[in-house]
């Protein structure tokens, strides 16, 4: 019954088509097959090949990234050695030696990712539970992909609504008033210490917070998904609030991908340049207090590079090797603890 | 009893006010930033941003040609040559050295590049590229942007190959494909639009980035796309005018923000659409 109909569904063109096919196929000589063969195993050949160099082109990638700052930084490491992490001068100009000294630069690194983390982690994770607990189911999918488009902005955009809007802002508005709510009490005083400024490590700490807090808050939303739906139900079935939900449940169960999620974040920030050059102030002085300028590795890098020569760079390039052994490790243990929580997933 | 309640209950309540506090404060920020981004970048928009060349100091007359072409060229190299190395190796980790401990090491490695500081990048090909090469250049920072571009590839790569049912390779191979053929014919093409996906992804990640052109491409005040020597492109350029004292430097520099934030929101869009295309399928 259904072969008739299937065999006049195909048009004449079809047929003359395969007619044509099969007719090439057997003329085609019998030495033409083992050639034909044969190319295939070649072609197959290249190809692995091919896909496994590229593969280690991956490997050679991190190895020629290491390489070339060690090569870059050789000359300050033979002229500055370990004095490089506490020295604070750094005098580029001076004759007839230059003094550089690391610890300036390092100091706004952890310093700015320190109180960057301290704002967009807990607002961050709040965002979070918002997104996966108590947000109306119908907003949730547009919120959130808001949420990741947001984490793909250039981070110079972050940087240069930074240096116009949010530093005058801070300067004017909130430095003021910390600055007179603390004065007095003996450390937050000098902490919190100084006359208002546009440049300043705060000011720098508050953008880059504000650049990672979309990046923190997809990545715990997305581990936070990861809770199947039964355990909740149980403990809201027991009568638990949703924060306690939260508390023991959710959080429990994906403190894991929360930290690596978290230090992924502080990777970022670590090492972010744009967000901070413009807002810094590129001052390599230690001062006590937060509201003063200050720098980081990488604006120190951004600023600087093009201008510099002779131990001046290499000073850079040290600085720079510092920033990439820093975040290997940070970023290196984040990847550990998400491949825990994707392995725990699995089984 | 009654008080338990009451404290479980007065906890719940604060922590929910915290966390809708802690969205509208996340939101208001970030919509803010979008807010003064349209508000000044459309304020100079216009054609003559798109057909005249930068201006030079005190200026009030230019636009940003030369920076918009220098960037798409620099990033097109860049995922051209970025992408293919990177899908090759997403290949090599998802169909052939799926049981191999190569295969760990490298995804590692890769996810660490992933998120590797990109002046460090910038670092990197300034030694490897522009120093041989005796001078900034617009292919240094292609080549910049490319370093960036493999991780991102191979990561998607991988991760949609993964997910092509195994028995669609298995008929092939049966049919007496060749392992590669099999790669190329059924692999790719079931898994095309999330590799799509993925390289459009890639181009967003670098068409905005900055730190890594600083000191590879450099800047260009004038119209040239001889990739040899030093290439205008729109991130440096803001770079350079949001710094300077000119008001109409400042305004260009929104513009160009403008610009580049709508390309990447738009590479962004196509790419989530093309991905959802793919799942419901």
């Amino acid at each position: 019954m259904d072969q008739p109909s299937k065999g006049a569904g195909v048009s004449g063109a079809d047929v003359s088509d395969i007619a044509i096919e099969a007719n090439a196929a057997a003329k085609a000589p019998v030495a033409d097959r083992a050639q034909a063969l044969k190319q295939f195993a070649l072609s197959d050949k290249t190809f692995y090949w091919l896909t496994r160099a590229s593969a280690i082109c991956v490997l050679l990638l991190l190895g020629g990234i290491i390489l070339s700052l060690i090569v870059g930084a050789w000359p300050a490491i033979q002229h500055f050695g370990l004095s490089f992490l506490t020295t604070q001068r750094w005098a580029p100009q001076l004759e007839p030696a230059p003094i550089l000294g690391g610890l300036g630069p390092i100091y706004g690194t952890f310093v700015s990712s320190l109180i960057a983390m301290l704002i967009a982690v807990p607002v961050g994770l709040g965002i979070a539970i918002f997104l996966t607990e108590l947000c109306p189911m119908w907003l949730r999918r547009p919120f959130g992909v808001a949420i990741e488009l947001l984490a793909g902005i250039p981070s110079i955009i972050y940087g240069m609504w930074g240096f116009f809007v949010l530093a005058p802002f801070l300067a004017d508005h909130v430095q003021p008033w910390i600055i007179a709510a603390t004065s007095g009490i003996p450390v937050l005083g000098s902490i919190f210490g100084g006359p208002p400024s546009y440049l300043s490590l705060f000011n720098a700490s508050v953008v880059l917070a504000i650049m990672i807090l979309p990046f923190i808050t997809a990545i715990s939303r997305d581990v936070f998904m990861t809770v199947p739906p039964v355990l909740k139900e149980s403990a809201y079935g027991l009568g638990c609030t949703t924060w306690e939900v939260v508390r023991n449940v959710v959080i429990p169960y994906t403190r894991v991908g929360v930290i690596g999620g978290v230090m992924l974040a502080l990777g970022r920030a670590l090492g972010e340049t744009m967000a901070v050059t413009f807002i810094i102030g590129n001052s390599f002085r230690i001062q006590d207090s937060i509201f003063s300028p200050g720098t980081t590795i990488s604006a120190a890098i951004a600023s600087e590079f093009a201008e510099s020569g002779g131990l001046h760079q290499s000073a850079l390039f040290l600085l720079g090797l510092l920033l990439f052994v820093l975040t290997f490790f940070v970023l290196a243990a984040a990847r550990l603890m998400l491949m825990r929580l994707e392995r725990a997933k699995g089984a | 009893m009654n008080s338990i309640y009451a404290r479980r209950r007065r906890r719940n309540v604060i922590i929910r006010v915290l966390c809708y506090a802690a969205a509208a404060f996340g939101l208001t920020w970030l919509g803010l930033i979008l807010f003064t981004l349209f508000w000044n970048g459309l304020a100079g928009l216009n054609l003559s941003v798109f057909t005249q060349m930068t201006p030079p100091p005190g200026s009030k007359t230019g636009g940003l040609a030369n920076a918009i072409a220098g960037s798409a060229i620099m990033t097109f190299l860049g995922v051209a040559i970025g992408a293919p190395i990177g899908m090759l190796a997403g290949t090599f980790l998802a169909e052939y050295g799926r049981h191999e401990r190569l295969t760990t090491v490298i995804r590692f490695i890769n996810d660490i590049l992933l998120s590797a500081p990109s002046i460090i990048i910038g670092l990197f090909v300034y030694v490897a590229v522009v120093l041989p090469m005796g001078g900034f250049s617009g292919l240094a920072g292609a080549l910049a942007l490319a370093v960036i571009v493999i991780p991102v590839v191979v990561r998607t790569t991988e991760d949609m190959l993964l997910l092509v049912p195994n028995p669609l390779r298995e008929a092939a191979s049966a049919l007496g494909m060749p392992r590669s053929l099999v790669i190329k014919r059924v692999a790719y093409r079931a898994a095309r639009a999330g590799l799509i996906t993925g390289v459009l992804l890639a181009t967003a990640r670098v068409a905005g980035e900055t730190a890594p052109l600083l000191f590879t491409a450099l800047n260009n005040q004038f119209w040239n796309i001889d990739m040899t020597t030093t290439v205008a492109n729109l991130p440096v350029t803001i770079n350079n005018f949001v710094q300077s004292p000119y008001e109409y430097w400042r305004q260009l520099a929104w513009t160009g923000a403008l610009i580049i934030t709508l390309a990447v929101l738009t590479l962004n869009v196509v790419a989530r659409i093309l991905g959802r295309e793919r799942n419901t399928q």
